[in-house]
């Protein structure tokens, strides 16, 4: 069962050399919650999801993310109850869908199984074996999509969930949400289309030069 | 060891070895190259075959050394960031990721190894002696360079040095292996024991893996 909270930032700052990324950020998501997070290029909504998935420690501030402290051992324990989806794609373009999902499966220590179950509710099932690199930029995000309904995930982090994804997707996408929400995990979506990420988020945040608003 | 760290170790090799079959880096452009420079250096240096038959052992040694290091770091640092992440957050055990990344690597450095042998004894003309120890040498000498060459791509993704610079920081690491590789060679032809040389290998290998599986986590999380 996830925790009541699932995100808890306290004055967080990141600062990569010199230059700050994020400053003075705080952010409580509850368990069940959809945020839609916006900013402008640059603004660091992506350093922002990879310090929530526990991916870099913050400089300043403290927090913890689905109980787990973020500068603590415990973070990576939490990380596979932790699915984010970035604007580049995370599989192997030498490999096929299906392998790509097998390989997520053996690593996560899931059943073989769901490979096939999730590749067809995500409408993948036909092109199971048609390597990443040679599908489309649609199908590449869908089968990531596959890959996070194949994993039991509590935390769902998406950079432009919305993007290069036709209608029945983007219904797919935000079928997925609504389902880690209902069952009491929490998802933020990072988008530059407020109207399609407002539609289906409980709340929205902006985040302008490092600072949420 | 646990059945789960053994499963995701089966998991990277598995996958590790799939993309190598389908970019073809090692067989395509490696095995190649490295023959070609066998094939180079009669050329240069005349086709005295007595000479060649001598310095042909050495020789050989020294191209599985530096291709193999680029081998295993080419083909590790050649991870993006977003495939790194999506590995991070499935939970695989960087120890468990180091281990499957070297025997990959070590696999293909075998292949290598034979294509590139026999390439050798053909033009080179050195005898085959002492089979089972040749054999247990080029496994020594492919498991060394596979655990050494996956901390160097550790460095390389966590932007600790440059992917130009640490193939160089790692060359020197392996003279140990070439150290004991050529002179095992030269202990089979002249009947001496080779023991201390294998030894000498399989000390480079236990502190290299030992040395590969506590860096792993940091060098993942620097």
């Amino acid at each position: 069962m996830p925790p009541a909270t699932a995100i808890e930032l306290r004055d967080i700052g990141v600062t990569a050399g010199s230059t700050p990324i994020l400053r003075g950020v705080d952010l409580v998501v509850a368990g069940g919650e959809i945020v839609g997070l916006f900013g402008a290029n640059g603004a660091g909504k992506t350093t922002l999801l990879r310090l929530i998935a526990t991916l870099i420690r913050p400089s300043d501030g403290n927090g913890t993310v689905l109980g787990a402290d973020l500068a603590g051992e415990e973070r990576y324990d939490v990380r596979p109850r932790i699915g984010m989806i970035g604007h580049t794609p995370g599989l192997y373009p030498e490999l096929t869908l299906g392998e790509n999902l097998r390989f997520a499966a053996r690593v996560a220590g899931t059943p073989d199984g769901g490979v096939e179950a999730s590749l067809d509710a995500v409408g993948l099932l036909g092109a199971i074996d048609r390597q990443a690199g040679a599908s489309s930029h649609g199908m590449q995000r869908r089968a990531e999509f596959a890959k996070e309904l194949m994993i039991d995930r509590e935390l769902l982090l998406l950079d432009e969930p919305h993007s290069a994804l036709d209608q029945d997707a983007v219904e797919l996408v935000n079928g997925l949400v609504g389902k880690i929400a209902a069952n009491g995990g929490a998802a933020i979506l990072v988008s530059h289309d407020r109207d399609r990420v407002t539609a289906v988020a409980d709340r929205s945040v902006d985040l302008i030069d490092g600072s949420l608003q | 060891m646990s059945t789960g760290f053994t499963a995701q170790v089966a998991a990277v090799v598995e996958r590790d070895l799939r993309r190598e079959r389908r970019r073809g880096d090692v067989f395509w452009v490696t095995i190649p190259f490295g023959a070609m420079a066998l094939l180079l250096a009669p050329l240069a240096i005349g086709t005295d075959s007595a000479l060649l038959q001598r310095i042909g052992p050495g020789l050989y040694w020294v191209i599985v050394m530096l291709f193999g290091v680029l081998v295993s770091v080419g083909r590790a640092s050649a991870e993006t960031q977003s495939q790194r992440d999506a590995v991070s957050l499935l939970g695989l055990d960087p120890a468990a990721g180091y281990v499957g990344r070297s025997i990959s690597a070590a696999g293909l450095l075998i292949v290598f190894e034979l294509v590139v042998g026999a390439v050798a004894v053909v033009l080179y003309g050195f005898d085959l002696i002492g089979i089972p120890w040749l054999a247990a040498t080029l496994v020594i000498v492919a498991l060394g360079l596979g655990l050494l060459g996956s901390i160097a791509a550790s460095l390389v993704g966590s932007g600790s040095a440059g992917s130009a610079l640490v193939p160089l920081l790692v060359a020197p690491l392996t003279v140990p292996l070439l150290l004991g590789a050529t002179q095992a060679y030269e202990g089979l032809r002249l009947g001496d024991s080779i023991l201390p040389w294998m030894l000498l290998m399989a000390a480079v290998v236990l502190v290299a893996a030992i040395a590969g599986v506590l860096t792993a986590r940091p060098l993942q999380e620097s």
